[in-house]
């Protein structure tokens, strides 16, 4: 089982990903104790305050982890268009920061909730006797109550830590290397090796620190030095273990992008070997959300990437109507460059949504394009992932053709596939350089009104690094050079396991050859 | 300050709880002149514990006045006071996260001592309550039994080498040997220091065995205040019971003593 190239492929990020998990981490928790701590000292006496804070921390407990990083990242990006239009300066809003807001913010409620039980629970003959002997309040706190309720807090604080160090795996999307990264690659490419491996590492990691707490806690409630020196000890040796190894890899020269779907794991892999393969060193950024990915390459956080030429005309630039491609390329090259972004050109294949059936079927009903379906539509069915029915593209292709199914069903993406070759519905809304395609023998038909628009997959380059001919040079070779067919190959590959940069060795293996 | 100048002043002072629900202390005046011994007995919940903790301002007057050697405690600073006051709590108080030596030497350390001079005074204080030095210093309080704590209580009272100590049942837990071993050494202890002494005690014989002077209460009152010989001629039936108790026990102690030997 060890054998397989996955766990070697996995066991050499480890370095990377542990170290900048165990960061985020333990900042997000030091960021967190500094904040609720002060607050849980300020508000165990003051009934109003206290009601807040805890109202206030659970609230925020109750939003679910991935959605609370989501919401981090929108929030720092305005704030620094704030801080850009008053101060001068802007912040990035990618990444480490918002992680360790958002993770900060989680940790609070354990934290705030047991020192503030602990003090109270503390037996008021205790506080009076401290009264009595002559302390002040403050002498009272640190001499006495603090003490007492010392073990109490440790036990918030592990509860804490084990939260934070799980819920870092989330941080992926919005851009923060973590543990997470094994997960969100591996469940894309379905790599379950991968995804293994990142559950483990994740979970080791935070019984790991649990225990080094525990023996810290144990020590405080029995005053023993030894067991609060070997925590202690032990968790600075585990600190150290991680972070020196990614302190000290030597900055890549070059961050590779990629979004959360198995193409794009493969592209960003293609990327980094032609880099490598002119002596340029490269780090990925990979699983990053589809909004996050495009500023982040426009605040110059990753320098490079693969969009698609549909998603940018409507989401970055908010445009509804649909031109034929090579226009809608010009205009989107000259938008781009009010970011100073530089498209370096298209690889050779879109990736967009498209009405598909079974070759068979096709061919006995002589269906060719959408507009031929328009009269068999309403005796079928249509399945389409979660979103396209509410989308534009299929408004577009309704009014267009004149499409009226007899049945809508939404469907996960991955079973689309096999649902129509199957007949258990007659056409899916499926995405043009899917691997499926090839696999189940299916056709793609042709869309001669143009209502949805292409979306050719297109190589962004940052801002910092658009005069940077190096780089340039380095994926020229890659531009036209994709067709449909390869890309869906490889896709097909990457989808059954096979690691995506073995498929970007393939698929370059291929392609070179024209 | 000659012997007769006044150490604890209390004058007319009531304290109520529970928004006036509860009358804890009830229109109580008392003057203590330094050097003197005064016990205070009474029932259960009479309030001899709240006139206790209104004299170093654990508790603060609803009306009348508490006076400590002549000056109103209400115009003086609440932490310097307790820390001039040695305090013995009913139930010990000690803090369970602190060696014996460490609970004893706390005021002396909050008053910024130096460290030898502490750890001397504990020993000496320790050797006071008859607990062995090198045995206990280093203990913790759940290493303690209930009269141990109580005699660490009393050391850690005298620490800062008070003039005025309070004293909320310091004896109760103890075996009546030392009981008395120790009521002895404490009442040497206060003549020689010249200090001034109010002790809560249930014992009507200690009170009496110990103190020169006894007040009574009940409900939140003082019933009456005066030598054993004083109250002896009260007419109050309540009083009358208390003083009796002891000569009663007496006589029927003697009566079992001779049925056995008879
Ligand atoms: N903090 C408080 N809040 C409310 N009521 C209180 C408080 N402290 C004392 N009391 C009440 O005041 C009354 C007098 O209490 P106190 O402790 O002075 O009695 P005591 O004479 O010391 O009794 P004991 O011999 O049992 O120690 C009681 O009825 C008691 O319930
Ligand atoms: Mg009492």
């Amino acid at each position: 089982m060890f054998s397989d190239p996955r766990w070697s492929e996995a066991l050499s990020r480890l370095p990377d990903y542990l170290g900048n998990h165990v960061r985020v981490s333990m900042t997000a928790l030091a960021l967190g104790m500094a904040i609720s701590l002060p607050l849980a000292l300020l508000a165990y006496r003051r009934p109003v305050l206290r009601g807040f804070l805890l109202g206030i921390t659970s609230i925020v407990q109750t939003v679910p982890g991935l959605a609370l990083l989501a919401l981090f990242y929108p929030l720092l990006l305005a704030l620094s268009a704030l801080t850009a239009s008053w101060f001068g300066f802007g912040f990035s809003a990618f990444g480490f920061l918002p992680s360790v807001l958002a993770l900060a913010l989680y940790s609070m409620l354990p934290v705030a909730r047991n020192t503030i039980t602990g003090l109270q629970e503390i037996d008021p003959a205790l506080t009076e006797a401290a009264e009595g002997v002559g302390m002040t309040p403050r002498q009272s706190l640190t001499m006495v109550e603090l003490p007492l309720a010392l073990p109490v807090i440790m036990a918030g604080i592990r509860t804490a830590a084990v939260w934070v160090i799980g819920t870092a795996t989330l941080s992926t999307p919005i851009g923060q290397t973590s543990l997470g990264n094994y997960i969100f690659a591996g469940l894309q490419t379905q790599n379950w090796v991968f995804v293994l491996f990142g559950c483990a590492a994740a979970a080791i990691l935070a019984l790991a620190v649990d225990q080094f707490l525990a023996l810290i806690e144990n020590g405080l409630r029995l005053r023993a030095r030894t067991k609060i020196i070997w925590g202690a000890g032990g968790l600075v040796a585990l600190l150290l273990a991680t972070l020196t190894p990614s302190l000290t890899v030597s900055r890549a020269t070059y961050v590779i992008g990629a979004k959360t779907f198995t193409e794009q794991y493969v592209l960003s892999a293609l990327m980094s070997q032609r880099l490598e393969a002119v002596g340029l060193t490269s780090t990925p950024r990979e699983g990053l959300g589809s909004n996050v990915i495009f500023e982040a390459l426009a605040k110059n956080d990753i320098d490079v990437y693969v969009d698609y030429s549909g998603t940018l005309w409507a989401n970055q630039l908010k445009r509804t109507g649909i031109k034929p491609r090579d226009e809608l390329l010009t205009e989107l090259n000259a938008a781009l460059s009010r970011w100073k972004i530089m498209t370096l050109g298209a690889l050779g294949f879109d990736n967009a949504y498209a009405l598909v059936m079974p070759r068979k079927r096709a061919e006995e009903f002589g269906i060719r394009t959408a507009a031929d379906l328009a009269a068999r539509a309403g005796s079928m069915t249509i399945a389409g992932d979660y979103e396209f029915f509410s989308r534009p593209e299929w408004a577009a292709l309704r009014t267009a053709y004149n499409l009226n199914f007899r049945q809508q069903r939404q469907m996960q993406p991955d079973f689309m596939y096999a649902a129509v070759a199957s007949g258990e519905v007659d056409v899916i809304a499926g995405y043009t350089s899917d691997g499926l395609i090839a696999k189940y023998d299916l056709v793609v038909l042709d869309d001669p009104k143009r209502a949805i628009p292409p979306y050719d997959a297109i190589v962004l380059i940052s801002p910092k690094r658009a005069d940077d001919k190096a780089l340039r040079d380095a994926l020229l070779p890659l531009i036209g050079k994709i067709d449909i067919a390869a890309m869906r190959e490889a896709n097909l590959r990457a989808g059954n396991g096979e690691t995506p940069s073995g498929v970007a060795k393939w698929l370059w293996d291929k392609v070179s050859r024209r | 300050m000659n012997d007769t100048a006044e150490a604890i002043v209390f004058d007319k002072v009531g304290k109520t709880f529970d928004n006036g629900r509860v009358k804890a202390v009830v229109d109580v005046s008392l003057r203590v002149t330094t050097g003197e011994f005064v016990a205070i007995v009474g029932g259960s919940g009479s309030g001899k514990t709240t006139l206790l903790r209104l004299a170093n301002r654990l508790l603060d007057a609803d009306h009348g006045y508490v006076r400590i050697g002549g000056q109103n405690v209400q115009q003086s600073d609440p932490i310097a006071l307790r820390r001039s006051i040695g305090y013995v709590f009913q139930s010990a108080g000690l803090f369970p996260h602190m060696t014996v030596a460490e609970n004893i030497g706390i005021t002396p350390r909050l008053l910024g001592y130096p460290e030898t001079d502490i750890a001397a005074r504990v020993d000496e204080l320790l050797t006071l309550v008859r607990l062995a030095p090198d045995n206990y210093r280093d203990r913790y309080p759940h290493e303690l039994s209930g009269g141990e704590r109580q005699r660490v209580g009393v050391a850690r009272a005298l620490a800062a080498r008070p003039r005025i100590v309070l004293m909320d049942e310091p004896f109760g837990a103890l075996d009546p040997l030392t009981r008395d071993a120790l009521g002895d050494d404490y009442v040497r202890l206060h003549r020689d220091l010249t200090l001034t002494t109010i002790m809560i005690t249930h014992d009507m014989t200690e009170a009496m065995l110990l103190a020169g002077r006894i007040a009574v209460m009940r409900e939140g009152r003082l019933l009456g205040e005066g030598t054993p010989q004083e109250l002896a001629r009260s007419d109050n039936s309540y009083i009358k019971e208390l003083l009796d108790t002891p000569r009663k026990q007496a006589a029927r102690l003697q009566a079992v003593l001779a049925d056995r030997s008879a």
